[in-house]
């Protein structure tokens, strides 16, 4: 290493060392001085979070920095892994937990810290932003390399990417339980956790970009537009949404800068959207690459992706207003938003059969490939939720199914189905080739997953069928004088049994999860269960 | 004219009419002659690389390149 070279190594671990002590003495007057308790606990969590970076800089070898990079950038992908698999298994058991507080109320505790109110926005938070967007991060860092033949772009920003994002993560959830929501509909997250994801997620647009412009392929595989388009879309949301001015710089209260009927629609042009970026548009870049892999042939059709893309671009950002029928929003915009949700079914459908389609002539391996029969069960799901969608947004359905249950078992039809069941396929595609071993521990195990999830996911959604649909017409009926025939309590009554099912699903998904948490720490250790034949399935390791 | 109905006639006319004459532009231009073995190159993408080539391998695209023209053509 040139002298010179170490010198500057010197200045920026100095630099940094300066930037993490006054980052953890501002937290710490901050936690000191706060206002409300959340507040206070958040700015020791960033204390703690400076004081650790601050030991790691410190004890860092500074001429360990020098050290050639050679091959892809791995190392960060396996601790995103390793997240996502962790983050799933929380946000299922939340999820899981507060089914059953539905059906039994007792196990709220009594507690304010356990309240439904504050468990509800943890679980959305940790299977969405957590799991899918540590899913997200994680495939999206080791697509962009292999499909551009190039290292990840700025060496340790992937890193910052990585810990910047735990850290939004667990900021929310202490946040949350402590009493802390900024109240809108998955961007619970308070101002200043937003500012921080803001300069997180630009990290990240620098990464993958900076990764596509030093590509070694001459273009640009689809799988990348989709990744693309959702950091990007998901800046712009984020961004828009969470304009708001706060109370004070020492307290999580803020309000939003907008009011009334256009600040609902700023909020479902931001819902909808992240439904259709973040769970939509990037798992696709998941899909368009790891089903192709395990496959192992190209895509059915590449003409069809770019259509799907385009289409999904233009038709989706329009969608958002579909969740406010019968509203104060004017009725031409309840129209359009209706509108463009139907249209969006062909594109999904598109989708949908150009992933299917890629298993042509190799139709087999569903029998003897568990992984690809989740990735072929996670595309039928996609294309279950994205007919169920837009029939739902039809403003008639609507009047039935908006408010009711229905709903939520149709966001659970796609997460658990689509979200969940591609980013399993793509975790048990990852571990093997990550971690350099040979093959899966158990081909078995990952059919009693595959098993538990799906009866899991068919118990959630029938069950939300039913219950929702009875609730919309138990709501709607009148006598023969006009009067409403049930009370709000009646139809919580009539639901009990269904929320038992909903929470057994549950139970299921969660157990199926766990399979494959074991499934993959005995992966990671290099070992083959003893009952099944090392040949099949063995991965060439990258 | 207030603002919100001058925003609200450019939406659902020039705005709307560009957005569709570019997304039927990009659908047709996708469909272009030729095309069909650039797609079917990019689309083989995901099957190579799955070790990050080396810098003796900067130079074969070419090469790779001539082989795919032998195999399509």
């Amino acid at each position: 290493m040139k002298p010179s070279q170490h010198a500057g190594d010197t200045v920026s671990t100095a630099i940094q060392l300066v930037l993490y002590g006054a980052i953890a003495l501002i937290a710490a007057i901050a936690a000191s001085y706060g206002h409300d308790l959340a507040y206070q606990v958040n700015a020791v969590i960033v204390v703690i979070a400076a004081g650790l970076a601050f030991i790691w800089t410190m004890r860092r070898a500074p001429a360990g920095t020098g050290a050639p990079e050679s091959g892809y950038m791995d190392d960060v992908i396996r601790a995103g892994v390793i997240a996502t698999t962790f983050w799933g298994v929380v946000g299922f058991l939340a999820g899981t937990y507060i089914a059953f507080d539905l059906a039994f109320p007792a196990l709220n505790l009594e507690l304010p810290w356990t309240s439904f109110g504050r468990l509800r926005p943890l679980h959305t938070s940790a299977v969405i932003f957590a799991f899918g967007g540590n899913a997200l991060i994680c495939t999206s860092f080791y697509v962009v390399q292999r499909t551009s033949a190039a290292r990840l772009w700025g060496g340790n920003l992937a890193w910052f990417v990585f810990w910047g994002y735990q850290l939004v993560i667990v900021l929310a959830a202490t946040g949350y339980v402590f009493g802390a929501t900024q109240a809108r509909e998955y961007a619970e997250p308070t101002w200043y956790v937003d500012i921080w994801l803001t300069i997180v997620w630009v990290a990240y647009l620098a990464v993958f970009v900076g990764t596509l412009v030093k590509r070694r392929e001459p273009h640009i595989y689809v799988a990348n537009w989709f990744f693309l388009s959702f950091i990007i879309t998901i800046a712009m949301l984020h961004v828009v949404n969470n304009l708001a001015i706060p109370v004070s710089i020492l307290g999580s209260q803020s309000y939003s800068a907008f009011a009334g009927v256009q600040d609902a629609l700023v909020q479902w042009w931001y819902g909808h959207n992240a439904v259709g970026f973040f769970l939509t548009a990037g798992f696709l870049g998941m899909m368009y690459y790891f089903v192709p892999k395990q496959a192992e042939r190209p895509v059915y059709s590449y003409k069809l992706s770019i259509i799907h893309f385009w289409a999904l671009i233009f038709l989706y950002i329009w969608a958002g207003p579909h969740h406010l029928h019968y509203t104060a929003l004017p009725d031409w915009a309840q129209v359009l938003g209706m509108v463009f949700s139907v249209m969006l079914w062909m594109p999904s459908w598109g989708g949908m059969i150009n992933g299917l389609m890629t298993l042509q002539g190799a139709w087999d391996k569903l029998r003897t490939d568990p992984i690809i029969r989740m990735m072929v069960v996670s595309v039928a799901f996609y294309g279950m939720s994205t007919f169920e969608g837009p029939m739902m947004s039809i403003r008639a359905v609507n009047s039935l199914s908006h408010y009711t249950d229905w709903t939520i078992g149709h966001v659970h039809s796609g997460a658990l189905g689509w979200n969940g069941m591609v980013t399993f396929g793509a975790l048990y595609f990852l571990v093997p080739r990550l971690w350099g071993t040979k093959r899966l521990y158990s081909l078995t195990l990952v059919s009693w997953h595959f098993w538990l999830a799906t009866i899991g996911i068919v118990l959630y959604a029938a069950s939300m069928w039913v219950t929702g649909i009875m609730e919309g017409l138990m709501w709607r009926e009148v006598d023969q004088l006009g009067f409403l025939v049930n009370s709000f309590a009646d139809t919580v009554a009539a639901k009990l049994p269904m929320y038992i099912v909903r929470g057994t699903g549950g139970v299921l998904y969660l157990t199926g999860a766990l399979i494959m948490v074991y499934n993959l720490w005995q992966t990671t250790r290099g070992r083959i269960r003893g009952s099944e034949d090392a040949t099949v399935g063995a991965v060439q390791a990258a | 004219m207030d603002t919100y109905t001058l925003l609200r006639e450019f939406a659902d006319s020039w705005m709307l009419l560009s957005m569709v004459v570019i997304f039927v532009g990009i659908a047709l231009y996708t469909f272009r002659p030729g095309s069909r073995r650039l797609h079917e190159d990019i689309a083989n993408i995901p099957l190579r690389n799955d070790t990050l080539p080396g810098d003796a391998a900067r130079t074969a695209p070419c090469a790779e390149a001539g082989e795919k023209e032998t195999r399509h053509g």
